[in-house]
Formats: C-alpha cells, structure tokens, sequence
C-alpha cells in the first residue's frame, strides 16, 4: 500500500480505462499496485493487460507490488509540451522508468526531489496522485 | 527465396520546398509521383503496384483515387512512421519477385509543419505512458540517458553528429538549415529532455518524395542508371513485457538478416543513410547495424566521424533529418540521399567516390517505447 495523495501541482490526466485493466486502476485509487501474473507461466506483465506476452494465456491473476524501485532512465522534461495538454506548462518535470523490485520496467515521474538531484539507479518508493476520478497515477519519490 | 537483385529502384523525386502552406497532403504526393515517374521515364498509367505513407484516410485507396490510378493491383499503406518507406520498399521488391506487380510508386508526403497531424484513438497502452507527460523528444532522452549511464557516451559525441549534418546541409539550397554549427553550438543550444538539446533534435518540415520500384526487365528497358535492390529487412522492437533494453535499435535484428539478405558486411558499404530524428537515433543505430561494437558509436561519430569528406563513414550527404528536412516522418529521404550517391547525383562536395554499396535504415516510432526498423541495401549493378 501506498498513499494515495494530492497532486500538488503536478499534471495528473484522468486516464483512459480500458474495460480489461479495470481492477488495475480501480487498484490505483486505493494504493495499490497491481500487476497482472500470468496462472500459467507465472510471468509479470507490463504494460497491463489480461494476456501473456510470454506464453499466450487469457488467464491473469493481480498481484500487488511492494512500491519499491529504482530508476533505469530519466529525463527531465525542460521544454514542458507534453503529448497530452495538461502538459502545456513549461515546469520541468522528470519522466523515468522504474525497473520494480519485482522486475518490470514501468513509465512514471519522479516527484517530490530536485529535478536536477536524479540520478540512474536511485532507490525509488511509490505514491500515487489521485486524480478526483476515481484513479490515481502511480509516481515515485525518493526513498 | 531472395529479393536480391529482383528489382531495382528506376526512379525518384524529393519536393523542393520545406514550408508548404498552400497544398494539400494529397497535391503534395501528385507532385512528389510525378516527379519520380518522370525521372523513370514512366507515366501514372505504368503503375501497377502503391505504395502509401502519410496522413490520408482511407491511404492508399485515397491516394489511387487523387492521381487516377486504374491498374494497381498491389496496395500497401504499412504505417510503422517514419521508417515505413524503408519497410515498403523492400514489400515492393518482393511483391515484384513474386509476380504480383512490375512498376510500384512508393509515396511520403506529410505537412505536420502547417497542419497539426489528427491522431487517432490513442492505443490501450497510452493510458501507461501519455499521462506521465511523454512527449517524442523525452523518449528519446530516455535512451540518450541509459546509452550515457551504460557506455560513457557524452554529449559532446552526439553533438557531432548534428556537425557532420551541418556541414552537409551547407551544400544543400533547398536544406532548411544551412547554416554550418559546431559542437559548441549544439552544447549550447537550450536543454529540453535531458541529455538532449534543441539542436540534438531534427528539423520538422512540410514535404514528400518518392521512388519508382521495377521488376529487372522494366529497369534494363529504361536505359538509365539503376540502384539494384540487394536486400531488405525489418523488426519491430518495443517494452518486450516490462523488458525493456533502451540501448538498442530494431536494426540489431533487420541489420544482421538485411546484410546477409544482400551477400555484403558493414565494411562494404560505401555510403549510409541512417534516420536521424535525434542524434542518438543514430549513434544506436549504427552500432546495432555492425559499424561499431556495441557502445563506441559516440566514438565512431565523434570528430567528424560522419562526414563525406575524411569521415569513417559517410552518412546523410543530404544534410539528414537533423538539418534538410524531416516532414514527420522521414524515411523517403534517406532512401532518396542514398539513390542519388548510388547514381552519382549527390552534391560534387558530398558525392562518394565509386559509391558501390548503400546502406538506408529507417527508424520510427520511438527510441523509448517502440519503434519500427527497416534496413535496406543498394548495389551498383546493371540489369
């Protein structure tokens, strides 16, 4: 479990939840970060469907995550002009991948720090920011 | 079952202007069609086999309909972006080995500098990644980062490569910049995803070209020079299940299968033209092609690596995406750059001396999610 908090400033876009990875952003709003598990295989999937990119099988079982990380990439977005409009204000703002302690590498920001102060390889744990919609975005802060 | 030697590009145009504000998408492929047609010494009415990219409904049907194509018999509209008229070649020159068609335009026009391109629905994957903030140029920061972090690449290599573009475009009257820079200057240029900067980032421009593919009887009855088609592959490349690797290309499978395909190594190639939306597109690039071992591609296009004139390897004389021109999607004109050394139409300045082998890869989509990759390989043999 993670806290679910206010964005403070940060753009938080309502996402699209598509019908299959509801329990996943149903999740997002009480703190926790599901990953979808394959019955079979047993592998993780990312990004989230109920489907096994590894071995072909529909049936999925939700996991939830420890919020633990550390970042593999990041940037900091200086020029502020996202794909979506809650992005037009220039505020630089750091978009990473976090490779989770339970393997997958998952698109997020990097919230709570100096942007100037991340760094590959920084410890990382999650906090969501609730966008008022029922959903929360999972982010991650310095741990 | 090859496609070596079963086709052979006869033909080919780029649009003259990088600003088009008074013409259609549609009007631009007339022009860039006809142009290429007319280097062939073909007409529209030769055309049995299109080849579609840009921003139509509907692709290519739309496209048959505005040039009144009435023999086409094989249809393409593969959409991996910028890389798709690298994809698309190599389709014609099968579809040509197979009997399918013997004359195939191959089209690009796109004018995302007048006219903000319509997406569509976004994909189920979106609502993971657009809410972060993603925006083309952060993607490839992304993978500019993790390079530096795994391999100790620097700045100042990829600003080089922006150089060897520079240089080139000065040669270039219809580059829409001309103006030659150095590394300073690209170190200098604003930040805008961390490690890249504004002149890290290609050019965008409103424009097209386009080639014309033929069967090898078509291309000996022409009488002109003609790039033979030696080999084609391609790969997507993407997060591969939370696995993502952002150090390399698609070109690290399409390179290995293209090279094999046309019976040639990287030490062969004369001349390539390696898609440029960002400096790291192709310090990665072409390290995964075999120019460099994996990580010493900031070395290789340090110093002037990539210039015609004492470079390692001449890459982009054209000028590139970085510095001639970009419509959104840029794949026709590293096709177009490396048929014109083939033929020996590149600039006096730039153009390679007994230019036998070329090299084009196609990049697009996204260093730092997914991407489509094409290589594709040229040879100078007669019909």
């Amino acid at each position: 479990m993670a806290d679910v908090v206010s964005p403070n400033g940060h753009p938080t876009p309502v996402p699209t939840v598509q019908p299959e990875v509801k329990p996943f952003w149903d999740g997002t709003a009480e703190g926790k970060l599901l990953l979808p598990k394959c019955t079979g295989c047993e592998s993780l999937i990312w990004f989230p469907r109920p489907f096994c990119p590894a071995c072909g099988s529909l049936d999925v079982e939700w996991i939830e995550a420890s919020g633990q990380g550390t970042i593999y990439s990041y940037t900091v977005n200086r020029r502020g002009a996202g794909d979506l409009p809650e992005y037009k204000d220039p505020v630089p703002y750091v978009l990473a991948y976090v490779e989770l302690a339970e393997g997958p590498r998952i698109m997020t920001n990097i919230v709570d720090c100096d942007v100037e102060s991340v760094r590959i390889g920084q410890a990382v744990s999650l906090v969501f920011h609730d966008t008022g919609q029922g959903t929360a975005l999972p982010r991650f802060r310095p741990a | 079952m090859s496609i070596r030697g079963k086709a052979y590009i006869v033909g080919s145009y780029e649009h003259p202007d990088r600003v088009i504000p008074d013409k259609s998408v549609s009007q631009i492929h007339a022009e860039v069609c006809r142009g290429a047609l007319i280097d062939a010494g073909l007409s529209f009415s030769d055309v049995d086999g299109l080849f579609y990219t840009g921003q139509l409904n509907m692709g290519g049907t739309a496209l048959s309909d505005y040039l009144g194509l009435t023999n086409v018999q094989y249809l393409d509209t593969t959409m991996t972006g910028g890389s798709s008229p690298v994809f698309q070649i190599g389709h014609a020159a099968a579809a040509i080995a197979m009997g399918k068609c013997k004359i195939a335009l191959v089209s690009l026009a796109a004018r995302p500098k007048s006219e903000r391109p319509v997406r569509g629905a976004p994909n189920p994957e979106a609502s993971f990644e657009q809410v972060f903030g993603t925006n083309t140029i952060s993607m490839y920061a992304l993978a500019a980062q993790r390079h530096m972090y795994e391999f100790g690449t620097t700045s100042e290599q990829l600003a080089w490569v922006k150089v060897a573009a520079s240089q080139h475009a000065q040669y270039n009257p219809h580059a829409l910049l001309q103006k030659v820079v150095t590394v300073e200057d690209v170190l200098n240029s604003r930040l805008l995803a961390d490690p890249l900067h504004l002149l890290d980032t290609c050019v965008v421009t409103d424009s097209g070209g386009a080639v014309v593919v033929a069967s090898p009887e078509i291309a000996r009855d022409l009488k002109r020079t003609n790039c033979k088609i030696l080999g084609q592959s391609e790969a997507p490349k993407h997060q591969n299940n939370g696995k993502i690797d952002l150090t390399y290309t698609g070109a690290r499978w399409s390179g290995p299968r293209a090279f094999a395909e046309a019976g040639v190594t990287p030490r062969d190639v004369d001349y390539a033209s390696i898609y440029d939306s960002f400096t790291i597109t192709v310090v990665e690039t072409l390290e995964d092609l075999g120019f460099c071992e994996k990580g010493r591609g900031g070395p290789f296009v340090a110093d002037g690596g990539l210039l015609a004139k004492g470079g390692r390897l001449p890459v982009n004389t054209d000028g590139g995406g970085l510095c001639n021109n970009h419509p959104g999607m840029g794949g026709m004109m590293k096709v177009l750059e490396a048929v014109r050394q083939m033929e020996g139409r590149a600039h006096p300045e730039l153009q390679v001396q007994d230019c036998q082998i070329a090299l084009v890869h196609g990049t697009g989509g996204s260093l730092g999610t997914r991407m489509g990759s094409s290589t594709l390989i040229l040879g100078q043999e007669d019909a």
